[in-house]
């Protein structure tokens, strides 16, 4: 019996795989695991003043497990994809050297796979186990030895779909697992991820996280990863690594460098979650438990805080036709307080803030927006007179784009949708050019101190790291000074100094009579705020907490 | 589809081949898994071929007629949604006919002049090359209806790569752009609601739909731009773009797939034949 496969190679059963597969791996699936040096690395993206990373000087041994952590825009980022050969000399300057196994990466070779940051633009094919098989086939894996392979992989993730299932239809926990299986199945020497597990919920992560070890451990392959939130990670792994823009700020075991009390100022700086981190946020926030941060305030000579947006029994959908994503949905937004929506993905969060903003139109129910919001507007009037009719409409999907900004700042989940400048410091102008407010240069300077973005005023919104892009999607919003801010998944993939920085300007907004509307995984971040907690669940039915 | 190579025992792919994975709804869901959703998609690719060149060399009713009534037949056996087929491609008939309609109007009057309106007119002539416009115009979009509905476009992509010796390379980057599409409308969607949010009016009054038209598009260019080239970062951190890759689901030819080529070609040479045998056949080339 012969199988004849595509090259047109007849390859007899039995023996079948040394044909298909010159380098053909045994069926315990051992890799040659991979040695990393960097000698005086840099990488300057074209068009940048400073180096994304520089004076990089470094020595990952065979089958070593090093985490690395550092602030936003640290070049973190910039390192992994060095390290699987992706980083394209046109678009940028190197400067010294990165070898893995003694030669510059090539990513066609198989010896390293990277997981990205992104789980959306990572499923290649549509079919779960077609996806897994991907790297097996570049890697000319035989037929035979493919699909065992898959289901393998596909159990050590904790992936319960067939082989069949969708990839579109995964939810974005599952597509990150499945992006890991992707990169696994193949077992190259190097493993390299990019936080890995930032957007898996905190049940999740341990399971995952043992998926990454036990693959590697069954390989022998070294692994290099970067994650903020080292908690889950650092005591499984032999070395911490903390990079600056400048090169390695702290490199040593894990204990070594967490215990070091001398090193506390560095991770600070760098925006590590250690764990036992003292935040000082949270350490004011724990003052006072469950107390909004700013109702004190505002609370003043009236009996309750003023109502600003209401929402009253509302069925929420993306689509016109289709199942509602949830319904029943009733909360009053007040000045000075928050509200925190909470639930699993896709239990309809997202879709009702947006509903609750007058972005989609609401399948049942009403949206209203109190006068003392509606006393908020634009200076400058809009464009033509059904246009100004429309600006004292209850219905905020009515208002002017002017107005609105005047009224509710939202913070999309995706910060890249929202950019329309061409440089950062024209971005958060733009708001306040739309609505005459006035004081452009004071607020934009102001804003670009708070939120550490002053270096890069001049550069393009959309080459920011994804930290930076985040920071800035939320400072184009406080800019107008809108007395309702929406903010969807605002820490997602955030380092714990920007987590801090966005605690301390939401608190500051609450305080000044602010009222927030937050959607998040981040249980932490709605207590930071001392904010209300709606639970959206599976059925659409929400309940108190 | 000359390398017919038929295996015996392999370990095929476990992913029941050739049917589309539920949720894949592109053109027209698959209900049942007949024969014509199980062909090798290389084989289907061909009939519809054998059909489209049939049609488009003459422009006669009976040779479009013959196959019109052919591909009708088929219909019920490709196991598509009907009702969806109905609701989704009611305006290709439409189209069609106003195709069909504009021919007869505008064609040299020929036979019986029926209606005569200074340059617009309708003869018996014109009627039938109208009515042979509308066929024929219904024979291409039913054939490929048929086939791309019927069809996986992961399995399109293996048979194109494995049988057709087509680039991987192409072949594999094209089918994971065109899973990028569905994401297009749902990044427009979520760009219109974003810029929205920063204080750029909807569109409206026709000079505002289409500037604002064009500023969404280049916005949505530029995300789909990144998606793209992040997507190929993604495949290329997992290997890809050697010169060899092994196929985790080979595309093979089994002997059913035999059977659509059997009927198809029988039937392209009736349509002609009979048009050439009845005299209408009208080779367009001369």
């Amino acid at each position: 019996m012969t199988v004849r496969n595509p090259d047109g190679t007849g390859v007899p059963e039995a023996t079948g795989q040394d044909l298909v597969s010159p380098d053909a791996r045994p069926p315990e699936v051992l890799v040659r695991p991979a040695r990393i040096e960097a000698r005086g690395f840099s990488w300057r993206h074209a068009g940048r003043k400073d180096p994304a990373l520089s004076g990089l000087d470094l020595v990952i041994e065979p089958g070593e497990k090093v985490l690395i952590a550092g602030a936003s825009g640290s070049g973190k980022s910039t390192l992994l994809h060095a390290l699987v050969g992706l980083l394209d000399d046109e678009a940028g300057h190197r400067g010294g050297e990165l070898l893995v196994d003694g030669a510059p990466p090539d990513p066609r070779s198989g010896r390293a796979g990277l997981v990205l940051q992104d789980p959306d633009a990572q499923a290649v094919l549509s079919r779960l186990g077609d996806d897994i098989a991907f790297g097996l086939e570049n890697q000319r894996w035989p037929v035979e030895r493919i699909w065992p392979r898959v289901r393998q992989v596909k159990d050590l993730v904790g992936l319960g779909q067939q082989l069949d299932h969708p990839t579109e239809a995964l939810s974005g926990g599952q597509k990150q697992r499945l992006a890991l299986a992707g990169v696994l199945a193949y077992a190259p020497g190097l493993v390299v991820l990019d936080e890995p597990t930032a957007n898996i919920d905190p049940v999740g992560v341990p399971r995952l996280r043992d998926a990454v070890l036990d693959s590697c451990r069954e390989t022998g392959a070294t692994l290099v990863l970067v994650e903020h939130r080292i908690g889950a990670w650092a005591e499984h792994m032999d070395r911490l690594i903390v990079l600056g823009p400048d090169g390695v700020l702290a490199d040593g075991s894990p204990e070594g460098v967490l215990q070091d009390a001398g090193l506390r100022p560095v991770l600070d700086a760098a925006g590590v979650w250690y764990p036992g981190r003292s935040s000082a946020v949270l350490v004011e926030a724990d003052g006072m438990p469950g107390t909004p941060a700013g109702a004190g305030k505002c609370q003043e000579g009236t009996a309750a805080p003023e109502v600003l947006l209401e929402a009253e029994d509302l069925a929420v959908a993306r689509t016109l036709h289709g199942p509602p994503a949830a319904t029943g949905i009733s909360l009053r937004l007040r000045a000075g307080h928050a509200v925190a929506l909470i639930g699993a993905n896709g239990s309809g969060k997202s879709t009702a803030a947006l509903t609750l903003a007058g972005f989609l139109p609401p399948r049942g129910g009403t949206v209203r927006a109190h006068p003392a919001l509606l006393r908020h507007r634009a200076v400058q009037p809009p464009r033509g007179r059904k246009a100004r009719r429309r600006r004292d409409s209850s219905d905020p999907a009515q208002w002017p784009a002017v107005d609105l900004v005047a009224r509710i700042g939202y913070v999309f989940q995706e910060p890249e949708h929202q950019f329309l400048a061409t440089t950062v410091r024209d971005e958060l102008a733009l708001g306040l050019r739309r609505t005459g407010a006035g004081h452009e240069a004071e607020t934009v300077d102001r804003l670009l101190e708070e939120l550490r973005l002053t270096r890069l005023a001049q550069a393009h919104p959309l080459t920011l790291s994804g930290g930076e892009k985040r920071r800035l999607s939320v400072a184009c919003m406080l800019a107008t000074s809108p007395p309702v801010l929406v903010l969807d998944e605002p820490t997602f993939g955030q380092d714990a100094r920007t987590w801090d920085a966005l605690i301390g300007l939401i608190r500051a907004r609450l305080e000044e009579g602010c009222a927030v509307l937050t959607v998040s995984h981040d249980h932490a971040f709605a207590r930071a705020l001392g904010a209300e907690a709606l639970s959206l669940g599976v059925e659409g039915k929400e309940r108190r907490r | 589809m000359s390398a017919t190579t038929m295996v015996e025992g392999t370990t095929a792919a476990p992913s029941g081949a050739g049917v589309p994975a539920p949720g894949t709804d592109l053109l027209v869901p698959v209900r049942r898994r007949t024969l014509m959703v199980r062909t090798h998609p290389v084989v289907k690719l061909g009939c519809a071929f054998a059909v489209t060149l049939t049609v488009l060399l003459s422009v006669d009713m009976i040779s479009a007629g013959v196959l019109l009534v052919a591909l009708l037949l088929a219909l019920p056996f490709s196991g598509l949604d009907m009702r969806v087929l109905l609701r989704r491609l009611w305006p290709i008939p439409v189209a069609c006919v106003l195709s069909g309609y504009g021919t007869a109007l505008l064609a040299p009057a020929s036979g019986t002049v029926l209606v005569d309106w200074g340059p617009l007119g309708f003869s018996t002539g014109s009627i039938l090359t109208g009515v042979a416009i509308a066929m024929r115009g219904m024979v291409l979009a039913l054939a490929g209806v048929l086939v791309f509905a019927t069809t996986d476009p992961t399995d399109l992509a293996d048979g194109l790569a494995q049988r057709l010796r087509l680039s991987p390379r192409f072949v594999l980057s094209a089918l994971a752009a065109f899973r990028l599409v569905g994401l297009v409308i749902a990044d427009w969607r979520a760009l219109s609601m974003a810029r929205r949010a920063r204080g750029v009016e909807r569109a409206r009054g026709p000079v505002g739909i289409v500037a604002g038209f064009f500023a969404l598009a280049a916005a949505l260019l530029v995300q789909s731009i990144r998606r793209g080239t992040r997507l190929a970062a993604a495949m290329e951190a997992r290997g890809f773009g050697g010169k060899h890759r092994s196929w985790a689901r080979p595309s093979l030819l089994r002997p059913r797939d035999a059977v659509m080529p059997a009927l198809t070609v029988p039937l392209c040479a009736l349509a002609a034949g009979l048009a050439v045998s009845l005299g209408t056949w009208n080779f367009i080339f001369l």
